[in-house]
This record gives structure tokens, sequence and C-alpha cells, in this order.
């Protein structure tokens, strides 16, 4: 600590990056330190939208806490919600129907593909073009509009349960799906021709934000920041949950550690979510779309832990329960906080405008970060 | 046929005849100053509504659509709210140079107006350096964007003004070097003579290749010193804020804006008249009927058309391409266009002397 205070000189720029700045992406405040156009030192300053979510959740019970980890990665709400009910299913050692699981990914993937589509335009924009971030909430939409039929909401579905899903799939379902995937396909390759082929985009990403194998290991960096620098860390494919591991895909890997390798995983990502869903919406099994459960859940007593694959990364959820019908002690682990924390080794000697470029490829939701 | 120069000749023998001379040269230009400035915020107003309407339809959005008939007097509007919001000076701030800023801005974008020819006969001031006094004028919005970065005291628009400095004095030589190809070509600077130079054809058209070289690089060099996007890097919204007029609010703000669209406004006219012919309309070689047909569009139509085409080319621009970074941004001048405009003047200089155009 000391040494990094030593490192500002009286001559050093101290620059205030956020709470208020149109790309930190909500209330991030970068302290940074430049000399000239260039930055030696990067600092992120946390607690604007602290809400105590972990420790709210001490006082609600298991059916409760879910919903509020929708407002933790508001992008991904889907998942977060998806990897509490694996933690309470691993504690009442449930079965989920098989329909209740098909369903969960399928809009676990559809989730992906929303968040990624909406990274794609934002990274765009905060490399200053406008006009992709406008397409991407085209497509956006329609996802938006496919969980509003089913799960009643657009952002904060709420949708998962202990033991299954909350409704039924809508009638639509299918047939708005299958317009979707047909839609997408037809769309991606504007994507690449618009940004990822345009050679001043190329310029700003390649050899940006460097973050090697190690440094993205030592970090803690998961999702597709980590695969963007070949580490394997896909917990679809490492530590299967629900039927990941009957399925088709692969784990999107990139080797170039900057940031354009990080913008290939995600844009290879959506592929693969896409061909996911085209695998499942035709082979959703019938039956129950909920598992019997008491109507209020006690947990055993014990520690239970669970993962799932965000769209950040590693989405993880530790309970201790102490056999009540609230948790004793509650813990996220967010893929945000530790992607954001290789900031400041990836921007160090880099320019400011480049910072931008760098936070873009992180994908960094701040309600994510800062619970 | 109609013509701007009827009109004009009208009102200056009625004011000869009722006035002495000396104050009707003084009531002319008295009109011509609240002709300029009428002209501004008109072009102002014009050019907003088409940036939000242009840019709205490569978004797929509306636009604005709730103000007037298609949201066209949203700008209006707009005008009204920054003429009555506070105009804040931030505590720290040089006040004089603050406040002189915007000012600067405005009256050398006002002053390159003068020798631009807007129709046949119709010019401000036929001064026989005109090419030189636009190059001239057109650097002083520096200066304008230095004093707005400084006396601001914020950081944020101290490094959009070093920015902007470091992008517009390099941008000006690739600039200047592409409209010395048409000076060559004419072997005059005086703009009524480059564009009587075109009656038989536009450079574009006449000048081969090495024209359309310069042209390119003409549109990419004045999109740059224009400070827009994809140059973008004074104002840089996702880096800088806003750059150099983070701090500016209400009318001085718009003045700010309104000189950068006046400054792509004229921009643009110079390089209607330079490559474009200017207001002369499109002839084609010995093909009579068409060219009578061409000759009854008014030649104010024909310059204000090649001149929103440009500025739709740069629109196009900003709503297509990411921003580059400083770096990059001076490397392209320095190592590419610089290296290209010489070599391509080099060639014009061969073509004019030894007659090869057209």
């Amino acid at each position: 600590m000391l040494e990094e205070i030593r490192t500002t000189e009286q001559d050093d720029l101290v620059i205030n990056v956020g709470p208020q700045h149109p790309s930190t992406h909500g209330v991030l405040h970068l302290v940074i330190t430049l000399n000239g156009e260039t930055i030696k030192k990067v600092e992120p300053h946390l607690g604007y939208v602290h809400r105590s979510i972990e420790k709210m959740c001490e006082s609600l019970t298991y059916r409760q806490f879910i919903l509020t980890t929708s407002r933790m990665d508001y992008l991904s709400a889907h998942i977060n919600n998806h990897c509490c009910v694996l933690c309470v299913e691993k504690g009442l050692q449930l079965d989920v129907p098989p329909r209740a699981q098909v369903i969960r990914i399928l809009m676990d993937e559809l989730t992906r593909i929303a968040s990624h589509v909406l990274w794609w335009g934002a990274f765009a924009m905060d490399l200053g073009a406008i006009t992709p971030f406008f397409h991407a909430f085209r497509e956006r939409e329609v996802i938006n509009d496919i969980m509003e039929e089913t799960c009643g909401t657009r952002l904060t579905m709420n949708y998962m349960m202990p033991g299954g899903v909350m409704y039924d799939l809508h009638p639509n379902f299918q047939k708005r799906v299958h317009e979707f995937i047909k839609l997408f396909k037809s769309k991606l390759p504007e994507y690449h021709e618009l940004v990822t082929n345009n050679v001043i985009f190329q310029e700003r990403t390649k050899g940006v934000g460097m973050l090697s194998y190690e440094d993205a290991i030592s970090y803690g960096c998961s999702g597709p920041a980590a695969r963007g620098s070949g580490v394997s860390s896909d917990i679809r494919k490492l530590y299967p949950y629900e039927i990941y591991n009957q399925l088709q895909f692969e784990e999107c890997l990139e080797y170039g550690c900057d940031s354009f390798a990080r913008y290939q995983v995600r844009m290879n990502e959506m592929m693969q979510s896409l061909s996911i869903v085209e695998q499942l919406i035709d082979n959703i099994p019938e039956g129950d779309i909920q598992a019997k459960t008491k109507a209020v859940i006690k947990l055993p007593k014990g520690e239970f832990y669970s993962r799932v694959e965000s769209a950040r990364g590693e989405f993880g959820v530790y309970i201790v329960s102490e056999g009540g019908t609230t948790p004793y002690r509650i813990k996220f682990r967010s893929p945000g906080f530790s992607n954001l924390s290789a900031l400041d080794q990836m921007a160090r000697g880099q320019k400011i405008g480049d910072l931008v470029a760098m936070m873009g490829s992180l994908d960094l939701v701040i309600p994510d970060i800062d619970r | 046929m109609w013509s701007f120069s009827k009109i004009a000749g009208i009102i200056d023998n009625w004011l000869n005849q009722t006035f002495s001379p000396a104050i009707a040269l003084t009531i002319e230009m008295v009109l011509v100053g609240v002709l300029v400035i009428g002209l501004f915020a008109l072009l102002g107003l014009v050019l907003v509504i088409m940036e939000r309407k242009v840019s709205a339809y490569m978004q797929i959005r509306l636009g604005p659509n709730r103000v007037g008939p298609k949201g066209m007097l949203q700008s209006l509007a707009d005008t009204l709210k920054l003429m009555v919001k506070e105009g804040l000076t931030p505590k720290g701030a040089d006040k004089f140079l603050f406040n002189l800023a915007p000012f600067v801005a405005m009256i050398g974008a006002m002053l390159v107006m003068a020798p631009i020819a807007f129709a046949r006969n119709f010019q401000m001031w036929d001064l026989n350096i005109g090419v030189l006094y636009i190059t001239a004028i057109s650097s002083l919005s520096v200066i304008a964007i230095l004093i707005a970065g400084w006396a601001s005291n914020n950081k944020y628009s101290l490094l959009g003004a070093m920015r902007s400095g470091a992008q517009i004095v390099s941008y000006e030589l690739s600039a200047g070097l592409s409209i010395l190809a048409i000076v060559v070509l004419t072997g005059s600077l005086q703009l009524s003579d480059i564009i009587n130079a075109q009656a038989n054809g536009w450079w574009i058209f006449k000048g081969h290749i090495p024209v359309v070289v310069a042209f390119v690089i003409f549109l990419v060099t004045v999109t740059a010193e224009t400070n827009r996007a994809p140059f973008d890097l004074a104002e840089a919204e996702s880096e800088l804020t806003a750059g150099f007029h983070t701090e500016y609010s209400g009318m001085k703000f718009a003045l700010f804006f309104l000189a950068e669209y006046i400054n792509v406004f004229i921009v643009c006219a110079i390089g209607a008249t330079l490559f474009l012919g200017g207001w002369m309309p499109l002839h084609i070689g010995s093909w009579q009927g068409f060219n009578h047909v061409m000759d009854y569009i008014p030649s104010s139509l024909w310059f204000f058309g090649k001149t929103f085409f440009l500025i739709f080319v740069i629109m196009w621009f900003r709503w297509t391409f990411p921003r580059l970074r400083i770096d990059q941004l001076l490397n392209l001048e320095w190592k590419y266009l610089l290296p290209i405009s010489m070599f391509n003047l080099l060639l014009i200089t061969i073509m004019a002397i030894m007659g090869w155009h057209f």
C-alpha cells in the first residue's frame, strides 16, 4: 500500500472517473493517476450502490432471498437466481423434474445472449460508435418480449424457485424462440460487418489491455475475461449442473490476452448459446415444472456452495445454515469483483482512451461488484 | 432566371438612389451582417435537426417527433431552453477567458463565411486570396478550444483541449495540401476563379485520380479539423465526458455547439466549391439538352445541394465509426495522409504543367 502511494508524484494528474461518468456503466468510481495521456495507476473505489444484500439475506427466507440476487447482476438475473436455487436444492437434496431443468437452461442461455448483445452495444459505444448500441437493443427487445410472456417481467424475472420454475412456458414460447433464432442468425453477420471487421475497432482493441494467462489466474478472473487469456474456466464444462453434460457445445477460448480476444470470446459464446437453445427448444420433455417442496423451507445444518456460469463468469452462492428458515450467513461470489481487480494491471502504461476499452471488455455491471 | 444577385442589385440601386453612397454602404454592411447572423442561426437549427434525423434513421429510431410537424421545430425549442438556462461560470475558472472562448469560436466560424459563393454572383467578399484566407482563419478555432479548456479549470477539459490542439495543428497540413491541389490546377487563389474554371466540368471529374485522392484526404482531414467522430477526441464523450466544453452551460454551450455545426457547414461548402464546382450545375460534355435542363435549376440550389450532400457524408462517418486513439490519430496524419498528399500534390503539379487534365 505504501508503495502504491509513493507512485503518485507531485506532477501527476489525478482524475476521478465517476461516480457519474458516461462510460463506467453505473456508479463505479475510478481514481486514475495520469502522466499526460498515459495511465500510471487505476484505483477503483466502491460503495456507491452498496445495499448490503448479503446481510439482508440473513433475515429473508430461502424462498425470498433468491429475489435479491436479480438486483445484483441485473443483466443475467435468471442465472443468478439459478445459482441460488441450485444451492437450496443441494441442501434439500431435491431432484428437479427434467422439464424444469430444460426450461431453466433455455432461460439461462437466452439471458446470456441478451446480456452479451447488450455488452456488444455498450462496448462499441465506449469506443465512440453509438449506432451499434441501438442495433443491439433491437435484438435484446425480442428476448425481453419472450421473457415477458413467460415470466411476466422483463428485467428481474424471479422465475426460478427451489424445486423448479414458477410457471409453465407460455404457449407461444417455442414459436417466438424459433423466430428469434432465425432473426439473430441473420443479424450476427451484421454485427461483424459493423464492428468486428472495422479497422478502427481492431486498432483500438488489439494489443490493448493485456492480461496474461498467469495474471488472469492470480486475479481470480473468470468467464470471458479469463477465457480471452486462454484460461479454461467454463463452469458448464468443468462442473456441469442440470443437464449441461448432455449438451453439445464448446468452451470458447482465445489466446490473444487482449480486449479483442475477450470480444471474440463473447461473440463466439453467443453462437454457442444459440446452438444450445436450438438443441433444446424442440426437445422440451413433458411433465411437472416443480418438485414437491414444503411451504416453509428449512435447510439442514451445514454449509452449501453452488456455482454457475453467468454471463460475466463464475457466480457462486455460499450458504451457512443453522437449520432455521433463514440462512445464518450468506456470501455471493460475483464475477465482476475479481474481474475489476485486474483492471489496474491491465491499464498501467496505456492511454486514457484505452481505459474505457478495457473496462468495456471486462463487461462490468456495477451492482454486481458492489452488493 | 431567379437568382440572389437580382434581388441584391435591386436593393443596392434603391439604397444608392435614396441615400448618399457612404450611408448606403453602411446600411448594406449592416444588412449583410444581420443576414450572416440570421443564416448562422438558421443553419444551426437546420443542421441540428438534420443530424438528429439522420442519426435516428441510422439507429432505427424515430428521432424528435413531438414539436412541430415531424419534430421539425425541435431545435427551436432546444434553443429557447438553452437561452433561458443559467450560464454558470465555475469557481476557480478564469472568468474573462472562460466567457471569451465561445465568442472566439463563433467569430472564427463567422469570418470564414465571407468568401464563400452561395450562388451565381452572390458572394460577400470575393478577395483575391480567398483560399489562403479560409485556411488562415479556420485555424483560429483551435485557439477558442484551447482557451476554453484552459480557462475551465477542469482536468477533463484541459486534456480535451490539448488533444484538440495536437489534432488540429497536424491535420491542417494535409487539409492545406489537398486544397493546394485545386489551387495548382486553377492557378488562382480566388474562389470565383476556381468556380469559373469548373464551368465545363467539376475538378473531381476533370482531374483524374489524383484529385479524387485529394478530395478523400480533404474529407478525412476536415472531419478531424471540425472535431467530429471518428476524430472527436477533443470531446470524446465516453472518455472525457465532453472535453473542452464540459463546464459550459446555457447559451455559452450553445455557441460552441453552433460553431461546430457552422464549421461543418463551412468545410463542406469549401469542399463543394473546390472539388464539386460550387454553384456550377452539372454539365456533361456535348449533351446540350441535358445541360440546358441542369441550367434551369437555380445555382443556389446546386450549391446547397452539394454542401448538404457532403454534410450528410460527414454525419454518416460520425454514426458509423468508433473513435480513434490520440496516438493512432497522429500516426494516421503524419505517417500516411501527409506523405500521400505531398506525393499527390507533386503528381497534380506535373499534371497541371503538362496539361493532362481535361
